[in-house]
């Protein structure tokens, strides 16, 4: 997949994964397994970039006696989500126009 | 490799870059250890699960920007002794000049290349413009009756816009490559930072 529309979907999917509930790092990787496979230090980037983007907030909490950090979705983080649903679903169409090509 | 042995190999490799920076990170690979120890893995194979620590450290490296990492290694991380000190300010007319001068050569070199670039694209521009001049003006000549230079003018005129599309690919090219060049360089550097394994 192309280099830029790989970051831009990875953003998307870490976004969508703090949607629902906070979460942190290891839920967030688990979580995009089945959908998109990506490394910690990867990871690290992209929630560094959201955080600066005010897409996201971080705090540390305890857990089993040691800290972890979790991860907030912001009203601009949601915005995003969204904004990328009004974009996908141009895509989409030009994709269903492209693959009727070739099944002709 | 427990999780004791991998901090202490990254700091290892990373202790030229900025302490702060790499302690961030160092803290995140360790939850990550242990919410998989948590999840049933034995340490080893948490950290075997995150890598190998020296893509890890090179590409920690990567990500900090190169001017907090220049920053990091002027202000120096233990106390001068005073010799050191009036050593470096007797000599700096000579290490100093050596070092600008040295700077001023990577910067002209570097800058040339850039040249080169921006010389391209205003020849694409002078093509794309001299195009449509070409035209109206043989136009014109065609109007006030002479024939030939007319359909000199707007055969060139044509011609330059072809090529101005071409050139137009060429430029970009080249640029692209500018940019891919600076990338790599900034990499290079970055990655001189990081200490191989002993």
């Amino acid at each position: 997949m192309d280099i830029q529309l790989k970051r831009g979907l990875l953003d998307i999917c870490v976004l969508r994964a703090i949607k629902n509930e906070d979460s942190y790092g290891y839920k967030i990787i688990k979580d995009m397994k089945p959908y998109i496979e990506m490394s910690e230090s990867t990871l690290y980037t992209i929630l560094k970039r959201l955080e600066l983007a005010k897409m996201l907030t971080v705090r540390t909490s305890e857990h089993d006696g040691r800290l972890r950090k979790y991860y907030h979705i912001t009203k601009l983080g949601l915005d995003r989500i969204e904004e990328f649903k009004n974009e996908w679903r141009e895509v989409m169409t030009i994709y269903q126009f492209v693959i009727k090509e070739d099944e002709e | 490799m427990n999780k004791e042995q991998f901090t202490n190999a990254l700091r290892e490799r990373l202790s030229a870059l900025p302490k702060q920076e790499v302690e961030e990170r160092i803290d995140f690979f360790c939850e990550m250890i242990d919410d998989r120890v948590e999840d049933g893995l034995t340490e080893e194979m948490a950290v075997k699960d995150i890598g190998s620590v020296d893509e890890i450290a090179l590409q920690i490296a990567d990500e900090i920007p190169l001017p907090k990492i220049i920053s990091n290694k002027i202000k120096g991380t233990r106390k001068r002794k005073a010799w050191e000190i009036v050593f470096l300010a007797v000599g700096f007319p000579i290490w100093g000049a050596l070092l600008i001068s040295a700077l001023a050569v990577i910067f002209s070199l570097y800058a040339s290349l850039w040249a080169i670039v921006a010389s391209l694209w205003s020849c694409d521009i002078a093509f794309a413009l001299s195009a449509p001049l070409g035209v109206v003006v043989g136009i014109t000549s065609m109007l006030s009756g002479d024939m030939s230079t007319a359909f000199v003018l707007i055969g060139a005129g044509i011609t330059l816009a072809g090529i101005s599309i071409f050139f137009f690919f060429a430029c970009k090219i080249a640029t692209r490559g500018m940019v891919l060049l600076t990338k790599k360089t900034l990499s290079a550097i970055k990655r001189c930072f990081v200490r191989k394994d002993k």
